[in-house]
């Protein structure tokens, strides 16, 4: 458990930036993304973000790097995804087979 | 002409499929957040008004490992940026004004968005979007709540193997994202700049630099 109780700041700035953010895309006139290299990077980004946070939440740890049951339970996932699972059975499968490691 | 009853049927059955899926890392989310500092207060307000997963868990993860809040509050910004793509697709499918482009920008998540963009005819299109929207908005505070009141009483989230959840549905996320070489080759691009930059990098930086890869790599030899 963190010691000190966490501040609503930093609550409410991602709350009201979130927020922003979408709104801004809505605004954002269509012309701006006929160009093939902004459609190119607005979808490609999403893609190096995801592909980034599952690379650090499963193999890194600080600035280090660990193999453990969180690297078992994204592989129960990926095999999952292939096999055309349905989502909450890739969920799922993979939070089970994390426990039932660190429980053995 | 509206879609036909079985349509509407189907899009929304799937709709709360995938809400239902969404709520079991809504339940790691709340665990987390409680188990990181956060009042449960504190993580249902980020449910309902940020709404969206991977800034969540990013706010929390930077915080309860002792991060600054600057840092925090800028990844998982970044993070959200991406919502802002997702809005610049589905405007023109969804023709909003007023209060619904309000809530529907509310609502312009992952989720929605692929749901949405999957729909071959626009009146479907926006009914997936808002019965996703509602039964994912539902679901995820729902969940969120129960996972941060079952919480301290769970004890450490790592025990359920509930931190995996999150990575788990991204990488459902991602895969179906992932059509051609040159999403699959960002993808791995992505994950190498990340694994070399985290061991020197401040928490959030390797992520930044992966993002900013896509840049150079979409300009390349992409045609005008």
């Amino acid at each position: 458990m963190a010691g000190a109780p966490v501040s609503w700041l930093p609550i409410a700035a991602v709350v009201v930036g979130c927020y922003a953010l979408k709104l801004a895309g809505t605004l954002l006139p269509e012309r701006l993304v006929r160009d093939q290299r902004v459609a190119l990077m607005a979808t490609l980004i999403p893609v190096a973000l995801i592909a980034s946070l599952i690379a650090l939440q499963t193999i890194t740890v600080g600035h280090g790097f660990r193999i453990d049951a969180r690297l078992a339970g994204v592989g129960v996932a990926a095999v999952a995804v292939i096999c055309r699972a349905p989502f909450i059975v890739v969920v799922l499968g993979a939070a089970l087979t994390a426990a039932v490691i660190r429980a053995l | 002409m509206a879609p036909a009853a079985d349509v509407r049927r189907r899009i929304i059955r799937d709709a709360v499929a995938v809400a239902l899926a969404v709520a079991a890392y809504g339940v790691s989310f709340g665990a987390i957040a409680v188990n990181s500092g956060f009042s449960v207060p504190q993580a249902s307000v980020l449910s309902a008004f940020a709404f969206t997963g991977a800034s969540q868990f990013t706010l929390v993860g930077i915080l309860g490992a002792g991060g600054t809040a600057a840092s925090a509050v800028s990844v998982s910004l970044l993070l959200a940026a991406r919502n802002s793509l997702y809005a610049v697709a589905v405007t023109p499918l969804m023709r909003w004004r007023g209060l619904r482009r309000l809530l529907g920008a509310h609502f312009t998540i992952d989720e929605t968005t692929a749901m949405a963009v999957a729909r071959p005819d626009p009146q479907e299109a926006r009914l997936a979007f808002w019965a996703t929207g509602f039964a994912l908005w539902t679901l995820w505070n729902l969940s969120t709540l129960a996972g941060a009141l079952a919480g301290s009483g769970l004890g450490n989230p790592e025990k359920w193997g509930l931190d995996v959840a999150f990575p788990a549905a991204f990488v459902a996320l991602l895969a179906p994202q992932l059509r051609g070489r040159r999403a699959v080759a960002t993808a791995l691009a992505a994950v190498v700049v990340t694994l070399v930059l985290v061991p020197s990098m401040p928490y959030g930086v390797p992520v930044l630099a992966a993002a900013a890869t896509v840049v150079p790599a979409a300009l390349w030899r992409a045609r005008r």
